[in-house]
């Protein structure tokens, strides 16, 4: 047996030894980050929920709580659809192509059906609740204001169809959630014929 | 080092059965009775030892907070309620807790001004400084989790803000923002591992790097206003002849400070918990609501200048990003400091105009921009908020320049005093 120490055999095992014990601090720590990941309870709390919209007024507005954020369902007039287009041209994405929403949503009125508007109310600046600002010319927002929502944390400004107007912080429109009608006069919220979230 | 030091301490009866286990006498040499500080500390070095003091009391009321408190979306805002109402004495524990919350950041916020001044964080000490800009982090890591617990309405939807922060980073975004609330929304489940980590996590975090920045300080030496170092002239008994030790000298001038300091800070825990809505917001007395944000989002007064900054900056290729890197880079930027700092003197005493005049708007911008993120938006405070944003980060990046070109004045060989 040699006296002297084999300096490349004792790198390659203290290299080996590290490698191996990096190994398992990845596993280790594997279940510890996924606790962090939304529990099975939080899972089923946020499954799809039916609203009755029949009895809801033409230009009146439903909140539902769906996953701790309000749905907002607006059952526009036709004066309400034809403000759509004078807001067009002060639009930062009137085509909704930067947006989330399902295809069957990206139109004009963003919506299945142009009267019921269903979107989240949560502004996609950073996650505030926009204010209903349905009538037109209305000074707390501006003079030539025609009619949408107002988000007063940081001032973005959105049209009847949830769109964002331009110069707003808010990058994109308000996103639409995957939805169906069960009925005429019962919307599915959280769920469609093509996906569920 | 080791054994003679065990050998002296042949004293007898508990002191030196102690010394002979467990290094007490040598600690307390090193770090209080023999620790030599420089004799020309002015005003400004108060603040270390302050926030010192403000950590304990945040560590004391918060454990007394923790036994009434109940961690749980439905308990959570009555529990502060009946702490507050209830409890006895529990008002006073609250008050303390929320005062030297705020009490906190200004003493931090003085503290590294002073550092900004005399150079503290220049060469041999740039480890401290990255040591006490962690403590930053944890800081307002710690304070931010703290500010859920209440479950207030602007509790809640400042978290919602700040946690939709890291929902803006392409591709990876919106999954991590829901790791971090590990549900949908800012639920029960968020509000309890906010407070797992604000009692638990991050101040055992926090007391190791405090001890690890007064460790590097001790090693290397306190800074001092004229940003000579003492240690170069030293007497014959080995020790700087410039510096005093920091027992008796230096613990008499800030329990004289830290008496001024606990009057203003009683004053207000007394007399104006709330602070005029700055210390306690008012939309805080009501209890959070997931679908009603309060008219106007705005976080406690020590984030506002990011805040400002967050919301200065425009979206732009679908993203809003932008506004988030800003922000964090605001914070980062000032780790750099010991690097982008190239002038041959330390202390803004010996430092020309233009470097003076650089601190001052940096000063001035970092105020401007606290006071924007405070008040809702309106086309001038934006206007304000990008012009100052401009200007603080000019403060840092043309540093590397301004330093280097700006006349000097020449710097003394010791320190300058004035007995009284």
């Amino acid at each position: 047996m040699s006296e002297e120490v084999d300096q490349g055999r004792r790198r390659l095992l203290t290299a080996a030894t590290s490698l191996t014990g990096a190994v398992g601090v990845v596993f280790v720590a594997t279940p510890f980050l996924a606790s962090w990941k939304p529990s099975a309870r939080a899972k089923a709390l946020g499954a799809p929920i039916e609203i009755d919209v029949s009895k809801l007024e033409p230009g009146s507005m439903l909140k539902v709580e769906w996953r701790g954020k309000p749905v907002w369902v607006l059952r526009r007039t036709p004066e309400m659809l034809k403000q759509l287009e004078k807001a067009t041209p002060f639009l930062l994405d009137p085509a909704s192509d930067g947006s989330v929403q399902p295809a069957y949503a990206k139109n004009d009125a963003r919506a299945l059906k142009p009267e019921y508007l269903v979107v989240l109310g949560v502004c996609t600046h950073l996650g505030c609740a926009p204010m209903p600002k349905f009538e037109a010319a209305d000074v707390t927002v501006s003079a030539d204001w025609p009619g949408g929502f107002y988000c007063p944390c940081h001032g973005s400004k959105f049209d009847l169809s949830g769109r964002v107007f331009k110069g707003v912080p808010a990058p994109a429109n308000l996103a639409v959630p995957p939805y169906t009608f069960v009925t005429d006069g019962r919307i599915l919220v959280g769920s469609d014929s093509t996906q569920s979230a | 080092m080791g054994t003679e030091n065990y050998g002296s301490a042949q004293a007898a009866g508990l002191w030196g059965w102690i010394n002979a286990r467990f290094p007490l006498d040598k600690m307390l040499k090193e770090h209080v009775t023999e620790y030599y500080a420089p004799k020309n500390f002015n005003f400004w070095y108060l603040f270390g030892v302050l926030s010192l003091v403000v950590l304990v009391i945040q560590l004391v009321t918060g454990i007394f907070l923790t036994m009434n408190y109940k961690p749980s979306a439905a308990e959570a805002f009555a529990s502060v309620e009946y702490i507050m109402r209830d409890v006895e004495w529990g008002w006073l524990i609250r008050y303390l807790h929320s005062t030297g919350a705020s009490a906190f950041f200004i003493v931090v916020y003085l503290h590294m001004f002073r550092a900004l001044m005399y150079g503290s964080y220049r060469s041999p000490r740039e480890l401290l400084w990255i040591f006490g800009m962690l403590i930053y982090l944890c800081l307002m890591a710690e304070a931010f989790m703290g500010y859920l617990l209440p479950w207030g309405n602007m509790s809640y939807w400042g978290a919602q803000v700040i946690v939709s922060l890291f929902g803006t980073i392409p591709v990876i975004g919106d999954s991590l923002a829901e790791w971090i609330k590990g549900d949908y929304f800012i639920s029960d489940i968020t509000l309890n591992r906010f407070f797992a980590l604000h009692v638990i996590a991050i101040p055992l975090i926090l007391v190791f790097l405090v001890v690890a920045h007064i460790l590097a300080l001790h090693e290397v030496g306190s800074s001092n206003p004229d940003g000579v170092e003492i240690k170069k002239i030293k007497g014959p008994d080995g020790h700087p002849v410039d510096g005093v030790r920091f027992h008796p000298y230096m613990t008499v001038k800030d329990t004289f400070g830290l008496g001024m300091f606990l009057l203003m800070f009683c004053g207000i825990v007394f007399f104006a918990p709330t602070f005029g809505g700055l210390f306690l917001e008012g939309p805080n007395f009501e209890q959070a609501n997931p679908m009603q944000t309060p008219p106007h989002i705005a976080p406690v007064w020590y984030f506002t200048p990011f805040y400002a900054m967050l919301r200065a900056v425009p979206s732009f290729l679908g993203t809003q990003v932008w506004g988030v890197i800003v922000m964090f880079g605001a914070i980062a930027l000032l780790v750099f400091l010991p690097w982008l700092d190239r002038s041959p003197v330390n202390s803004i005493r010996y430092k020309g105009p233009i470097s003076k005049l650089a601190l001052a708007l940096f000063a001035v911008s970092f105020a401007v921009l606290a006071y924007c993120g405070m008040k809702p938006p309106s086309p001038t405070l934006l206007l304000l908020s990008r012009t100052f944003t401009a200007v603080y980060f000019a403060f840092f990046l043309l540093m590397p320049w301004y330093s280097r070109v700006d006349k000097t004045k020449p710097v003394p060989e010791r320190v300058t005093y004035h007995a009284h």
